[in-house]
């Protein structure tokens, strides 16, 4: 065996370190410079400052993309798990012909590229007579996370064994009761994953949601697309850090709470 | 009310219906809308006219702009690609072989990009490689240049945005595959006298292979369809086939063309999951998401 630091793991854990620091420096950046005083959004750090956190809170602007976003995510992932969670319970627990051409058509938007979901929508409904709207951002990002939930949930719903279904309604439940009693709370993990994976995707978009917003209204990352069209302001910057820590934060909490929720059920 | 469905036959397609309906609704029949646009006929007024007419169609095969943007648009996705094979396969194989007792928070750690808006990612990289980046600083500092290096809004920062944005999926498909297979095996080949590096490239390296490939193409395919990235950090010559689309269809109006464009979008990416799907079948690419 080679002797010294030199050996091939160390340099595997050398490589990883800086695939790491590739992934996060530019993160932090923005975390750093959100926080400087300077006019520009841009180094040099000239002080540190909590102002363009104040003057974020009073931008209409994104506050209003703040809550538009919000909204839609919140309704995006009620949906798209509530319908997702009905879907893998038909593909999971029942046989019937066509299962497998209706699990590839139900899974199939996420290798359709975002703009021609984008697109074809936005035709479809301009031959429908309607016109762009919120309505139409939140249909739109039901079916781009739509088959993020189901993959999520099916999955786990493989791994609940049928026999307490089977038990729960050999006693005399109903298939809605034992859904409710039985199945759901084993599914509990699966779809509180599948919420926050349907919230996260929604938020987040921006290929999709720019062909099928109407004018006035804006998400938040378009709305940081817009801004960017002039230059960056350390406006930007304190946005960043601000969805940096709901986002990363939000999974965390989400995590600590089930885990409370489990504890303090046992 | 299910009192009167009596069969066990009818109840799965009674839970389907909602989730088929958003996809027949929302996907399926939109994309035969695009199909038949495209042979639509757009008069000078601006009239969309249904027709059956080819126009569109052979004015995208004789003009050598879009041939060049589509080209670029592969070229990028190829190069994406490697790159993040070349990146991402190293820290797969560290998670799945290290002994260190917190792997799971290594793990959400290389993964925590995927929660954070990609539109900041995205904007982050003018703060590197700008004229005030931090590159640039540092090249400064360290006397390698007097002015401000080039690095931005050209070819190589798309590249990085991508490569940045689409990394943890590639990360993600080695490491489920990596963490699959059977550790016994390169135990197996050692003992039988194979060097560590031998039983890597014979035993792991193939066994891996599956995920590597899922997160190729979801790498591939992402990056194929991106415009935001090159719009924030690539210059005029850096266009992508699906920023054409989103010009034609929201800043011309151009639909019965930009259909067009879509579906050649939709063909193009669309045959390269066809063939990783003849060669490989879908459940690898699904089986990260579980």
């Amino acid at each position: 065996m080679r002797r010294g630091i030199f050996t091939p793991w160390n340099g595997i854990v050398a490589y990883t370190m800086l695939v790491y620091i590739f992934t996060f420096a530019p993160i932090v950046v923005v975390l750093m410079l959100s926080f400087n005083d300077s006019m520009f959004g841009s180094f040099p750090i000239t002080g540190l400052s909590l102002r363009w956190f104040y003057e974020l809170a009073e931008n209409d602007a994104i506050i209003r993309a703040f809550k538009t976003s919000l909204v839609l995510g919140s309704l995006t992932a009620i949906i798209s798990t509530v319908i997702g969670i009905c879907a893998c319970i038909a593909i999971v627990r029942y046989e019937f012909p066509g299962k497998e051409f209706v699990n590839t058509l139900l899974v199939a938007p996420i290798l359709v590229p975002e703009v021609v979901l984008g697109v074809a929508l936005l035709l479809f409904l301009k031959w429908l007579g309607t016109s762009r709207s919120f309505f139409v951002l939140v249909l739109g990002h039901v079916i781009i996370t739509l088959p993020y939930v189901i993959l999520v949930v099916q999955a786990r719903l493989f791994g609940i064994k049928r026999v307490y279904e089977e038990a729960a309604l050999s006693l005399g439940a109903n298939r809605i009761q034992t859904f409710f009693e039985i199945t759901m709370p084993l599914l509990m993990p699966a779809i509180f994953a599948g919420v926050l994976f349907a919230f996260t995707i929604s938020f987040d978009n921006v290929t999709a949601t720019m062909f099928w917003k109407s004018a006035g209204t804006e998400t938040v990352p378009t709305q940081i697309f817009s801004m960017l069209r002039t230059s960056i302001s350390p406006e930007i910057n304190a946005l960043g850090t601000v969805m940096i820590v709901i986002t990363v934060s939000l999974p965390l909490i989400a995590g600590a709470l089930a885990r409370y929720f489990v504890r303090n059920k046992v | 009310m299910f009192l009167a469905i009596k069969k066990a036959s009818v109840r799965p397609w009674l839970l389907l219906t909602p989730s088929l309906l958003v996809v027949t609704l929302l996907l399926t029949i939109p994309v035969g809308f695009v199909v038949a646009y495209s042979f639509w006929q757009r008069t000078i007024t601006g009239l969309e006219v249904p027709d059956l007419h080819v126009g569109n169609w052979t004015e995208f095969f004789g003009d050598y702009f879009y041939h060049y943007i589509l080209w670029q648009t592969l070229r990028y996705a190829a190069i994406t690609t490697v790159l993040c094979t070349v990146l991402g396969y190293v820290p797969a194989y560290f998670l799945s072989n290290t002994k260190f007792k917190n792997k799971a928070l290594l793990v959400l750690l290389l993964l925590l990009p995927f929660w954070i808006s990609y539109i900041i990612r995205t904007l982050s990289w003018i703060h590197i490689l700008g004229t005030n980046g931090v590159v640039n600083i540092a090249l400064q500092m360290l006397g390698v240049t007097d002015a401000p290096v080039r690095m931005l809004y050209v070819e190589f920062s798309v590249i990085m945005g991508f490569v940045h944005a689409f990394l943890p999926f590639m990360i993600l498909n080695i490491y489920v595959s990596l963490e699959g297979m059977d550790k016994n095996l390169v135990e197996a080949a050692r003992s039988l006298g194979c060097t560590g590096w031998q039983a890597f490239r014979e035993v792991t390296l193939p066994l891996s292979l599956p995920g590597l490939a899922a997160g190729g193409l979801l790498v591939f395919v992402l990056t194929g369809g991106s415009y935001i990235t090159p719009m924030i950090l690539g210059g005029p010559d850096n266009s992508m086939f699906a920023g054409v689309i989103f010009e034609t269809i929201i800043v011309e109006l151009n639909w019965p063309f930009g259909s067009m464009l879509s579906i050649v979008l939709l063909v193009v990416l669309g045959s390269v999951v066809v063939l990783y799907s003849r060669f490989m079948g879908m459940s690898q690419v699904y089986k990260s998401f579980g």
